[in-house]
């Protein structure tokens, strides 16, 4: 009896000890709080600027937006490929031909990567550039204004997804496409009959020098694969492009499994002067093609959209000499090449290593046609002779390597959720970092340039989680900015970001800055229905149509009564700015508009279409708090019956004999 | 037959109470400071700048022999609220003679050293004093009258408040804090009154020890 109860209480005990070893046993979760002198390091006070721009891709809203780094503030969303009610991009008549496509009006796109162009390789704060991944097009901003100038939409390609990376001057900008597709007049085919109807098209859109304005110079058409990303060479291995390929396999269905069967796919090399050659001996082929061009107009503040009918193709299967491909491990998703331009790092995204490819043995292996076969008509070269060396278990899942200015190069590894700094002479492992969670792209300020500005990286993540007070099932996104100026990598900040970023280039605030256009000049001011005065605010019936030439000042619209509108109008608010002074927009809504409001700069003139569905009063007003009297500027608009013989008129300021006498 | 001498001796005499010469290097500073008023012409003579919590980097108005440039229409707009006129060149008729008053100062400057006479110079002397003073009365009655003939049915309307501008100096007006001076034209055109007016005392000066 005595024996049983100690037999019991020694086993109570036993249990208990071994759930307290077992308790202490379990793995502590890692640190993710920074510490030290981390909130220093991102600390701006207030009232002074930050050091870099950066520039954001917004990803699934379509946009780009501007934060300042270290800090981390958002300064602005630049409307892109997306409609914006806010300021009225893609709803004014002006910004309406801006979104037109092949396809028609597309609302919306999925801005995926940022290109700021540059000369010699080195940034020039002039313009950013992004790809539309979903309906193929490329933007250009201008940094003057941060507004979008131009879009340029691709044919033949199924989603541009490889764009818009640069070459080193800005020569081009390229767009290769995610989705291989049946072009031409053979297009309603099998999708079964993929190998042999689906071509993969690479763009290159050259870019004037001087106002920037794009133009597709030639396609390449490939084999049909899926191009992932790309870098230009630069400096030595200027003239060359190195895209990344997935799914050489051509499956069409389940690419999860069916594009991750061969243990390598490709880099495709293009020598795109070579192209160029070709082109200049006329060995070039027009084809017939319909895509949409649309340019905006500063001076007349409107957007121009013109349908192109034909490109110019090369074909490099019977072109020799132009694109060789490069085996590289599983799926490549990131194809960097470093700021010297001699090496080029393939980060297979399901790979446990990193290959790098050095461009003299490239050039080297194609000097001695040291290939291991051919693909689709196109030469192979050996791995062997085209590696530089593999960084050896680096992590799980590399995706993205941007370069400081010290030679090291950085890894985003997502699923490792790290990243990691290795040197790109001797392929060693420095020192790694984690990021939470899950980073897809990284950036460095000028990473992808010949001549990096250092200092952060900032990890752009793909899962939140914890790391702010939760906001329901959605959350925001977040960027993490890392200091690198030392041999260790720090954590100094985390910032949520809007939209769902993917690439981001940063850039010294002072190459952007003094350039920063602060007002549209009035006498500049072109556009066909601008009231450059409130002399000029006028209202004109033509036909079925009314048009409001209307100006806004501190604190009124000229005009602020108008009659004489009949149902079945369309009234167009032509809305002109008249201030000349830095930071006072005016906005125009108007009750029951089914479109958006309008945000008009100083300066500039913009339109809103409104279509009355009842008769009776209608007030509108300014939508921007522009001064001590902005809640006075406001009028009235009357709507009377189709048949009416309600005269047209307008007037500011005039008071009229009120025949019922109310407060009188 | 009476000697000439002393009718020469008298004329000698004259000359030298009522005739007085000036020093070659007093026709030089009076020739090269009148010479200087042409840069009037050239520079603006007077800035009046502004500062607002809104507006920390600063308004300005340059107010030039028959202009007034800056941001002149970004002040008209802001001073339309308190009834303030809207600042237009033609609102000033003294741009219409600014040009022919300096015009003749410089005529005036050389005509003095050419013709070598100290009246000359106390003439030119008074003169620019007088025209300083002038135009300075002239400012301070236009501030008045911009800064007390409101409109009745402006929006602020702040009962024995009024606006005028300093005439030289600071001053805040609501939010905004205004300065007016002398801009670098201004500047030159006084150094080449105080050379002037120097020059003539410097002649008195010398002359006295003489005597």
């Amino acid at each position: 009896m005595k024996n049983k109860i100690i037999s019991r209480v020694l086993t109570a005990l036993v249990v208990i000890a071994s759930a307290i070893v077992w308790q202490s046993c379990k793995p502590k979760a890692p640190a993710t709080v920074s510490m030290g002198d981390a909130a220093s390091k991102a600390f701006v006070p207030p009232g002074k600027y930050d050091e870099f721009y950066n520039v954001v891709s917004g990803g699934f809203n379509g946009q780009m937006s501007i934060y300042g780094l270290p800090s981390g503030r958002l300064f602005r969303i630049i409307p892109v490929f997306s409609q914006f009610p806010e300021n009225g991009y893609g709803y004014s008549e002006e910004t309406i031909p801006m979104l037109n496509t092949s396809h028609g009006f597309v609302p919306w796109d999925d801005l995926h990567h940022i290109a700021l162009s540059t000369t010699s390789g080195q940034h020039d704060g002039r313009w950013a550039f992004a790809n539309a991944n979903n309906t193929p097009r490329v933007a250009r901003v201008d940094m003057k204004t941060f507004k979008t100038v131009e879009i340029l939409e691709l044919p033949h390609s199924g989603g541009n997804h490889s764009s818009p990376f640069i070459t080193e001057n800005t020569e081009y900008v390229v767009a290769g496409t995610r989705f291989s597709v049946p072009v031409g007049d053979k297009t309603d085919v099998p999708i079964s009959s993929f190998k042999e109807n689906f071509k993969g098209y690479i763009s290159f859109i050259s870019v004037d020098p001087a106002d920037g304005k794009m133009k597709i110079a030639f396609q390449l058409k490939t084999p049909g694969v899926s191009f992932d990303l790309a870098r230009a060479g630069k400096g030595k291995s200027h003239g060359w492009f190195f895209f990344s390929t997935y799914n050489t396999e051509q499956a069409y269905t389940l690419l999860e499994v069916n594009a991750s069967q061969k243990d390598k796919d490709f880099i495709m090399a293009v020598n795109w002067k070579k192209a160029e050659e070709y082109i200049k001996a006329g060995k070039g082929q027009t084809v017939k093609a319909k895509y949409a061009h649309n340019e905006w107009d500063e001076s007349t503040h409107t957007g121009v959209s013109n349908i192109m009918d034909e490109v110019l193709q090369l074909d490099p299967a019977e072109l020799k000499d132009i694109i060789y491909f490069i085996p590289c491990p599983k799926s490549p998703h990131g194809c960097d090449t470093d700021p010297t331009g001699e090496y080029i790092v393939g980060s297979g995204k399901l790979a446990a290593l990193i290959p790098v490819f050095s461009f003299t043995k490239i050039q080297q292996a194609i000097a001695n046609k040291d290939f291991e076969g051919e693909f689709a008509g196109i030469p192979v070269i050996k791995y062997e002779a085209a590696l530089h060396g593999e960084v050896k278990k680096p992590g799980l899942g590399p995706l993205h390597t941007e370069f400081d200015e010290k030679g090291n190069a950085y890894t985003s590894f997502f699923v490792s959720s790290e990243i990691v700094k290795w040197n790109v002479q001797s392929l060693e492992v420095l020192d790694r970092v984690p990021t939470y969670y899950s980073i897809g792209h990284l950036s460095v300020p000028g990473g992808p340039t010949a001549k990096p500005h250092g200092k952060y990286v900032v990890a752009y993540n793909k899962i939140t989680k914890d790391r702010y007070l939760p906001t329901g099932p959605e959350l925001t996104q977040s960027a993490q900015l890392y200091d690198i100026s030392g041999d260790k990598m720090q954590l100094v900040l985390d910032f949520p970001t809007t939209g769902e970023p993917h690439y981001a280039e940063s850039i010294p605030a002072e190459m952007v800055m003094p350039n920063s256009q602060k007002i549209y000049k009035l006498e500049e001011n072109k556009h066909p229905y601008a009231a450059l005065g409130e002399g000029q605010a006028k209202v004109e019936r033509k036909g079925k149509e009314v048009h409001v030439y209307m100006t806004a000042i501190r604190s009124h619209l000229t005009p602020d009564n108008i009659e004489g509108v009949k149902l079945g109008d369309d009234v167009y608010f032509h809305v002109t700015n008249l201030e000349q002074d830095w930071d006072v927009p005016h906005g125009f809504a108007i009750k029951g508009a089914n479109n958006a409001e309008l945000l008009v700069m100083p300066g500039e003139t913009a339109t809103l279409k409104w279509k009355p569905l009842t008769t009776g009063i209608f007030p509108f007003y300014c939508t921007d708090f522009c001064s001590a009297l902005h809640q006075e500027m406001q009028g009235y608009i009357r709507v009377s019956p189709a048949g009416s013989n309600v005269p047209l008129k307008f007037s500011t300021g005039k008071i009229e004999d009120q025949s019922s006498g109310a407060g009188q | 037959m009476e000697s000439p001498a002393p009718r020469k001796r008298m004329r000698g005499s004259l000359k030298q109470t009522k005739m007085k010469s000036l020093k070659p290097v007093s026709r030089l500073i009076i020739a090269l400071a009148s010479l200087l008023m042409i840069s009037a012409y050239f520079v603006p003579l007077w800035q009046i700048l502004m500062w607002a919590p809104q507006y920390p980097e600063g308004l300005e108005m340059d107010i030039w022999i028959n202009n007034i440039t800056g941001d002149v229409k970004v002040i008209s707009a802001l001073n339309h609220y308190i009834g303030m006129k809207h600042i237009e060149v033609e609102m000033f008729p003294e741009f219409g003679y600014m040009i022919y008053i300096v015009g003749f100062l410089i005529g005036f400057g050389l005509l003095t050293a050419l013709l070598n006479r100290r009246l000359m110079l106390w003439l030119f002397s008074i003169l620019l004093v007088a025209t300083a003073v002038a135009a300075l009365v002239d400012f301070w009655l236009w501030g008045y009258d911009y800064g007390h003939n409101l409109d009745p049915t402006a929006a602020i309307n702040i009962p024995g408040m009024s606006y005028q501008p300093p005439l030289i100096g600071t001053k805040q007006l609501l939010n905004f804090t205004a300065f007016s001076g002398p801009d670098i034209g201004g500047w030159l055109f006084m150094a080449s009154g105080v050379a002037i007016i120097g020059t003539l005392a410097y002649e008195i000066y010398t002359s006295k020890k003489k005597a």
